[in-house]
């Protein structure tokens, strides 16, 4: 086992490698571990954007190890909500840890101009990156595999002019099509004048008994390709989540003012896969292949000249940039994906921001001076890129508080009953019922993956579930997601990492736990995040939820803001908060 | 989804136990570049979790949007790395398959060089990884792209 924790002062230009047995003993990994590197490195109340704010990289024991344990989580304070900032990310940054040799990664400090980070094992370099300041975020990629080391073992991840510049959504781009995309952890990485890390390495890892290494692996490998348990993640992918959605009256259109959108066929899954997708890839080491990547052909003059891009969509950014901006066309939404792409956007916020906007500029709260002209205009693709743009531009004072977030913005601006943002964070693209809001309200990083209150939503669709038990599943999935993520595992795979196949993985590399320990420590994760959150300044009976969410018919129809009232109260009572 | 049985390697005329097998790539256009086959090669060869010690390869050219590149020993006729070995830790048999003995091997890179396919390598230990077309990896992939043939 690694068990080390890499650091990195971008101040001073040192690095150094702890051993920490007892930290990864007690809290596994991944999540686990993160928290508490957060919170001993973040001093309380500190600028999510200054020198002493750490950034936390982190995998999990059985990282590289098995099918589908792909994924790195970082750690931050968001400069977005001002609490925990939490994502994940995969592609191949896993791997390159683990054979690197690192378990967690600590990153501290500010260089003095722009700098990346080169991790090859051991060796840390810290070097000049002024050159390549203000390239997009693709071509950097381009740019560092040629003076870089490591082809085919490495992992290259970066920030675009946003995260630069400090929108406070910017993602980190993870080799290709990954990201960490939310809460703002590429304005940290801009923060710190951090363009991007390369990291490689060479070791391996070698295993106690074999033997029953690769009995649990192959039943593990069988259950992820030969089931049905991840079946829709590898064929239309997450955007058969589109027609579903909009069939069950669940898909946000522009700005939640509707759930169904008329054009939904368009864009939806099956009309990417028949007319764009044109491949599909996988993260290292897991034999699903779910990035689905669309190819965009533009004619650029009449005779058959064509501008090609590859675009990998998801469902999320579909709805986004898509049905909650009244985009029409499949093409209109690769456009807007590949824009945030380029500007190294969270694809998510930055449709809700959008959105937002179109409705206050509507409503005459925004006027034509202030968006410099730019027409806020559902389906209004070429505007929606040119306001992109100006996010990461910030020409003026609108486009500066548009880059802090719907909830900056409507708080300059009005329109807050219609900014759609739960604990600061702009929303996902469910509106199914009360479980959605009260889970991405309560949710650790207010994501919908929190504890996939969505998914309880369309479970009461098909049969009745009470407020009482909803809210039981929902701090069931919080705890015992806290668990999967301290291995780091895709989410998509949880139905096969069932507590039975966890327990017989990681029994066969040595480390022994029980069906309570791993439930007490999911429970302690989760409320070690809390203490996080509430140190600085998150206040769960304080939270605002916007009034759109009892306006528009949700799945489970209109929702009533005293069921949800209730549910948050029940919450409490049931963490012992009340 | 399409792929082999785990731990049943795809064999194409399996009746003849004493033929010489190899491995085929018999379609790199389905490859996801998922690694799967080069973890299965390190895990069941040598007990371990690793890349460098996989005697399959799966290259990348400008980041996973690229076509990935899948490099296996093509066991040739008069394989270039047996000549080029000067200890004898690679020998061919007379049914054509070529044999490594770890303990001969100096780590000289002499069959690195020899074969142009990039086909062998040497691992952290400075001894040559080479493929024995033993079909480990076939039964790890997800979407047939390998299949181990018979060699008339």
């Amino acid at each position: 086992m690694l068990r080390r924790v890499l650091y990195i002062d971008l101040t001073s230009g040192e690095s150094w490698v702890e051993e920490k047995h007892d930290l990864f003993e007690e809290w596994l990994g991944g999540t686990g571990v993160a928290t508490q590197l957060l919170l001993k490195e973040a001093p309380p109340g500190v600028d999510p954007m200054s020198p002493d704010a750490p950034i936390i990289f982190s995998i999990g024991p059985l990282s590289t190890m098995f099918p589908a344990m792909t994924k790195t989580v970082a750690q931050f304070k968001s400069p977005l909500t001002g609490e925990l900032g939490e994502c994940y990310a995969g592609g191949r940054l896993a791997m390159a840890m683990r054979f690197a040799g690192h378990e967690s990664i600590v990153i501290k400090g500010r260089a003095e101009r722009p700098c990346y980070i080169s991790i090859e094992n051991d060796r840390v370099k810290i070097r000049d990156a002024t050159s390549i300041w203000g390239i997009g975020a693709a071509r950097v990629g381009v740019i560092l595999r040629d003076v870089e080391k490591g082809v085919g073992r490495r992992s290259i991840i970066r920030i675009g002019p946003a995260g630069e510049r400090l929108v406070r959504y910017a993602s980190v781009i993870v080799d290709t099509y990954r990201h960490f995309g939310r809460l703002g952890l590429g304005a940290v990485f801009g923060s710190k004048n951090l363009k991007a890390i390369v990291i490689s390495g060479t070791e391996d890892v070698a295993i106690p008994d074999s033997k029953r290494y690769r009995e649990v692996y192959n039943r593990i490998y069988r259950m992820v390709v030969q089931t049905d348990a991840m079946e829709k993640y590898h064929d239309l992918g997450t955007p058969i989540n589109v027609n579903v959605l909009n069939q069950l009256k669940g898909l946000p259109t522009r700005n939640f003012q509707s759930t169904s959108f008329a054009e939904a066929e368009n864009i939806s899954g099956e009309r990417l896969a028949e007319e764009f997708l044109f491949r599909r890839v996988s993260c290292a080491h897991c034999p699903i292949g779910c990035i689905h990547i669309a190819m965009l052909k533009t004619a650029f003059t009449p005779h058959h000249e064509f501008e090609v891009r590859r675009v990998s969509y998801d469902y999320e950014p579909i709805y986004s940039l898509g049905s909650n901006l009244g985009v029409t066309t499949a093409e209109g939404v690769l456009e807007l994906i590949d824009t945030c792409e380029r500007l190294g956007l969270d694809a998510m916020s930055t449709g809700v921001v959008l959105s937002w906007a179109t409705e206050a500029y509507e409503k005459d709260l925004i006027t034509p001076q202030e968006t410099l002209g730019v027409p806020f205009q559902w389906n209004n693709v070429k505007g929606y890129i040119k306001a992109m743009e100006n996010i990461v531009a910030a020409p003026n004072e609108f486009y500066a508080a548009l880059a802090r977030g719907v909830e900056f913005a409507a708080s300059r601006y009005g329109g807050m009953d219609f900014a759609m943002a739960l604990g600061g964070n702009e929303v996902s693209g469910y509106h199914t019922g009360p479980a959605s809001i009260v889970g991405q309200l309560v949710g650790v990083r207010h994501s919908h993956l929190d504890n996939a209150g969505y998914s309880i939503d369309q479970t009461a669709a098909k049969k009745q579930l009470d407020p009482s038990s909803m809210v039981d599943q929902i701090i069931r999935e919080d705890d015992s997601r806290s668990v999967f993520n301290s291995l780091v595992g895709c989410l998509f795979a949880r139905g096969v990492y069932t507590d039975e196949n966890i327990i017989d993985a990681l029994g066969s590399i040595g480390i022994t736990k029980s069906r309570e320990e791993l439930s007490e420590l999911g429970r302690r994760i989760f409320l070690e995040k809390y203490r996080f959150k509430t140190r600085e300044g998150f206040d769960l009976s304080k939270a605002r939820i916007p009034r759109r969410f009892f306006e528009t018919v949700s799945t489970l129809g209109r929702i009533d803001p005293e069921t949800v009232e209730r549910m948050i109260a029940l919450y409490k009572e049931r963490r012992g908060w009340a | 989804m399409a792929g082999a049985v785990a731990g049943k390697p795809n064999v194409e005329v399996a009746k003849k136990p004493r033929k010489r097998r190899r491995l085929k790539v018999a379609h790199p256009e389905r490859c996801i570049g998922c690694l799967s086959c080069m973890f299965a090669c390190s895990r069941i060869n040598t007990g371990r979790a690793s890349l460098e010690r996989s005697a399959i390869r799966i290259k990348t050219q400008g980041g996973i949007e690229g076509d990935p590149i899948i490099v296996v020993c093509h066991a040739c006729e008069d394989p270039a790395c047996v000549r080029a070995c000067p200890k004898g830790a690679l020998s061919r048999k007379e049914d054509g398959s070529v044999v490594f003995e770890k303990d001969l091997c100096d780590g000289c890179g002499k069959c690195v060089d020899a074969c142009l396919i990039g086909a062998i390598s040497l691992d952290s230990e400075g001894k040559a990884v080479k493929c024995k077309h033993c079909g480990a990896c076939v039964a790890f992939c997800p979407h047939d792209v390998l299949k181990l043939i018979e060699v008339d």
